[in-house]
C-alpha cells in the first residue's frame, strides 16, 4: 500500500498531489517535462524538502505531520537520470556501496532505531548480477562503460542498497533509441521477477506502455488522473500530452495460441481475438499492446474479401470530437474498449452514433512492435 | 657541491617547516574549500576574502598580524603559553605558522577547483543508498577531492620552503631554530663575501621549488587516470 501526499510551491508551478496505490508493482509518473514528476519523486526519496507531506510505504511512514526522514534512513533506491556511479570505484565497488550500508538500523519516524531490511525481501549480487547482465562488467571501470551498461549498475546498486521501492527517474532518457531498447528488457525482468515495488518516472509513453502497472498522469504539478493503463489511455486529456498521432487505447489480452507458420499469435482480448505479430508469445501469456486511434478502421457492416487479419465487433459507446476536423469513437469491444479517430465526413456519411454496432478493422502489421509480453501478471486490487 | 653544516640546516629546516605547516593547515584549508563551495553561508564573501588576504598582502604585514595575536602578550600567544607553555614567536612551530597562513590560499584554491569539479548528484546518490553526512563526505567527496587536494599540499609545501617576509617578522631568525633557505640566502647577502653562499643556496631554492612544482603536476596526473578522468 502506497500512501504519498505531497504539497510544494516550485517556480513554474505548485506541486499538490495525491496518489494511494494498493498493490503498487509499478506506478508510472507520467508527464510532460516539467509537471513536477521529478519533483514528487525527489520529495518521496528524501531529497528534496516538501512544503508538506505525507508518505506511507507499506504501513511505513517516511514523513508525517511534519517529522521526516532523512533521504539515508528512508531506504528508498534512486535510479538516477545520468546514473551517477562512483568514478572513483570500479563496478563491483559501486554495487557492493549500498549494500555495505543496508543493514545499518535507522531510525523511524517515532526516533526508534529499526533495521528495515528485516522486512523486505533480500536481493543478493547472486540474484542481481545474472539479472542485469552485470558479471562480464564487475571489475570494470565506470568511465569504460556505455550508457546502458551504467543505467544497468546503477539499477543493481540500487537493488542491493536494501530498498523498501524503487524510483527511478527518467532512466533511459539519456539513451540513444539502441541503447533504450538495450535496457528496456532488464526493467521488465525486474518488474516480472523481483517482488519490488517501482515508481517510474517518464515522459515517454512507450515505456509507460511497457512497464507500467499503474498509471498517474500529471499535468502542471497537479494529478489529472490515476488508474491501470487501460483506463488511462482513455483519458482525453492524455492526447495533448501524447500528442494525436499516439493516442490509443491500451487492451490486454492472454495468448491462446501461436501460428508456428504465419507467426501470428491469437489473443483473446474480451469476446474478440486479435492476431498479432508475436514469435515469442507462449500460450496463456498476457500480452498488452496500443491499438492506435489513427490505425483502427470502422465499418457499419461485415467486410469482407480485406487483407485485414483483425475484425472485431463492438457498439459505439460514445463520439467526442478530435483535433482537426475529426472524431475520436469509442468502441465497446465486449470486456475491453478501443478508439477511432475518423473524420467527420466519414463520421456523417457513415452515421455514427452511440448505440450503433461496428466493426472495428486493425492490419496486424500496425500494431506489430507495439505489443509486449507480460510477465506473471502484478495481481491487481 | 659541498655544503656547510648551516647550510645543511637551512635545507632540513625549510623542508620540515614546510611539511609542518601543510599538515596543519590541510584539514582547514579542506573544511573552507567546503565551507566556500557547497555552503549557503552569510558571510561567504568575507570568508572568501580573508583566506585570500595574505595573497596581497605585504607578507611583513601578515607576520606584524601574527605577532600582535600569537605573541607572548598577544590575546592568542599568551593564553596559549599560559595554559600549555607553547611558545610560537621565535620558535620553527610559529615559522610552520607564518608559512601556514602565507600558503594557504593556494591551498584552498587548489581544493577548490577539484571540489567544484565533484558532481554534487553523487552525494545524493551516496544519500538514496545510506551514506550519512560524514560517509558521504569520507567515501565520496574525499577521494574525488583528492587531485586537488594533493596538488594543493605540493603547492604549498613547495612555496612554504621559501617564505621569508612572515617568518622573519614573525619569529625572526635564528640559526637553527628559524633560519630557513630564504633567511639564510638573505644572510649570505648581507655578509661581505658570502656571494658563493647565496649563489648555492639560490640553486638549492630553484630545484627544489622545480622538483614540486613537477611533482604536483605528475601526481594530479596520477591520480585523475586513477578516478579515470
Amino acid at each position: 500500500m502506497f500512501s504519498i501526499r505531497a504539497k510544494k510551491r516550485r517556480e513554474s508551478f505548485v506541486l499538490d498531489v495525491e496518489i494511494e496505490v494498493s498493490s503498487p508493482g509499478v506506478i508510472a509518473l507520467f508527464g510532460r517535462s516539467g509537471c513536477g514528476k521529478t519533483t514528487l519523486a525527489n520529495i518521496v526519496a528524501g531529497l528534496l524538502p516538501a512544503d508538506e507531506a505525507r508518505i506511507v510505504i507499506d504501513g511505513v511512514a517516511l514523513e508525517q505531520s511534519g517529522k521526516s526522514l532523512r533521504a539515508e534512513h528512508r531506504r528508498i533506491g534512486y535510479v538516477f537520470q545520468d546514473a551517477r556511479l562512483f568514478p572513483h570505484l570500479d563496478v563491483m565497488g559501486n554495487l557492493r556501496y549500498g549494500e555495505q550500508r543496508a543493514n545499518r538500523f535507522v531510525p523511524d519516524l517515532q526516533g526508534l532505531r529499526v533495521n528495515p531490511r528485516r522486512d523486505l525481501p533480500r536481493i543478493t549480487l547472486d540474484v542481481v548480477a545474472p539479472l542485469l547482465g552485470l558479471e562480464p562488467l564487475l571489475s570494470r571501470r565506470v568511465h569504460q562503460l556505455s550508457g546502458g551498461e551504467r543505467q544497468r549498475v546503477a539499477l543493481g546498486r540500487a537493488l542491493l542498497s536494501g530498498p523498501r521501492v524503487l524510483v527511478l527517474d527518467e532512466p533511459l532518457a539519456s539513451l540513444d533509441a539502441a541503447r533504450r531498447e538495450e535496457v528496456l528488457p532488464y526493467l521488465e525482468k525486474l518488474r516480472d521477477e523481483l517482488a519490488i515495488p517501482m515508481i517510474y518516472v517518464s515522459h515517454q509513453f512507450e515505456e509507460v506502455l511497457r512497464l507500467a502497472t499503474h498509471v498517474v498522469l500529471m499535468d502542471q504539478g497537479r494529478v489529472l488522473s490515476q488508474g491501470p493503463l487501460d483506463e488511462l489511455s482513455l483519458h482525453p486529456e492524455l492526447r495533448a500530452i501524447v500528442g494525436p498521432d499516439a493516442v490509443g487505447a491500451v487492451i490486454h489480452g492472454v495468448v491462446e495460441s501461436v501460428d508456428g507458420g504465419t507467426g501470428l499469435a491469437n489473443i483473446r482480448v474480451g469476446t474478440n481475438v486479435l492476431r498479432i505479430g508475436l514469435r515469442e508469445a507462449k500460450a496463456g501469456a498476457h500480452v498488452r499492446t496500443q491499438l492506435l486511434a489513427r490505425d483502427i478502421i470502422l465499418a457499419t457492416s461485415r467486410p469482407e474479401n480485406l487483407s485485414v487479419r483483425n475484425i472485431m465487433t463492438g457498439t459505439i459507446a460514445r463520439i467526442v470530437p478530435d483535433v482537426e476536423d475529426t472524431e475520436l469513437v469509442y468502441v465497446d469491444i465486449g470486456g475491453a474498449s478501443i478508439l477511432s479517430r475518423v473524420t467527420r465526413a466519414a463520421s456523417d456519411a457513415l452515421s455514427l452514433r452511440p448505440g450503433l454496432q461496428v466493426w472495428a478493422l486493425v492490419k496486424s502489421v500496425s500494431i506489430r512492435g507495439h505489443a509486449f509480453v507480460e510477465g506473471p501478471p502484478v495481481k491487481s486490487s | 657541491m659541498m655544503l656547510t653544516a648551516a647550510e645543511v640546516d637551512a635545507v632540513r629546516l625549510s623542508l620540515s617547516i614546510a611539511l609542518r605547516s601543510v599538515l596543519f593547515s590541510l584539514p582547514l584549508a579542506i573544511l573552507v574549500a567546503w565551507l566556500l563551495t557547497r555552503r549557503k553561508l552569510h558571510g561567504r564573501l568575507l570568508l572568501d576574502a580573508l583566506v585570500h588576504l595574505p595573497l596581497v598582502l605585504p607578507p611583513v604585514v601578515v607576520g606584524y598580524l601574527l605577532l600582535l595575536l600569537f605573541g607572548m602578550r598577544g590575546p592568542i600567544g599568551g593564553w596559549l603559553y599560559e595554559h600549555f607553555g607553547i611558545q610560537l614567536v621565535f620558535t620553527s612551530a610559529g615559522a610552520a605558522l607564518a608559512t601556514a597562513v602565507m600558503s594557504f590560499p593556494l591551498m584552498v584554491r587548489a581544493i577548490r577547483i577539484s571540489l567544484e569539479g565533484v558532481d554534487s548528484g553523487l552525494e545524493d546518490a551516496a544519500r538514496t543508498l545510506g551514506a550519512g553526512p560524514w560517509d558521504r563526505f569520507f567515501t565520496v567527496m574525499l577521494p574525488l577531492m583528492l587531485p586537488g587536494i594533493l596538488a594543493g599540499a605540493v603547492t604549498a609545501f613547495s612555496a612554504g620552503l621559501g617564505e621569508f617576509g612572515a617568518v622573519i617578522t614573525f619569529v625572526s631568525n635564528i640559526p637553527g631554530e628559524t633560519r630557513t633557505l630564504p633567511l639564510a640566502l638573505y644572510t649570505a647577502l648581507q655578509t661581505p663575501g658570502g656571494d658563493a653562499v647565496a649563489a648555492r643556496l639560490a640553486t638549492i631554492s630553484f630545484t627544489l621549488g622545480l622538483l614540486g612544482l613537477i611533482a604536483a603536476e605528475y601526481i594530479a596526473r596520477r591520480v585523475r587516470r586513477m578516478l579515470g578522468r
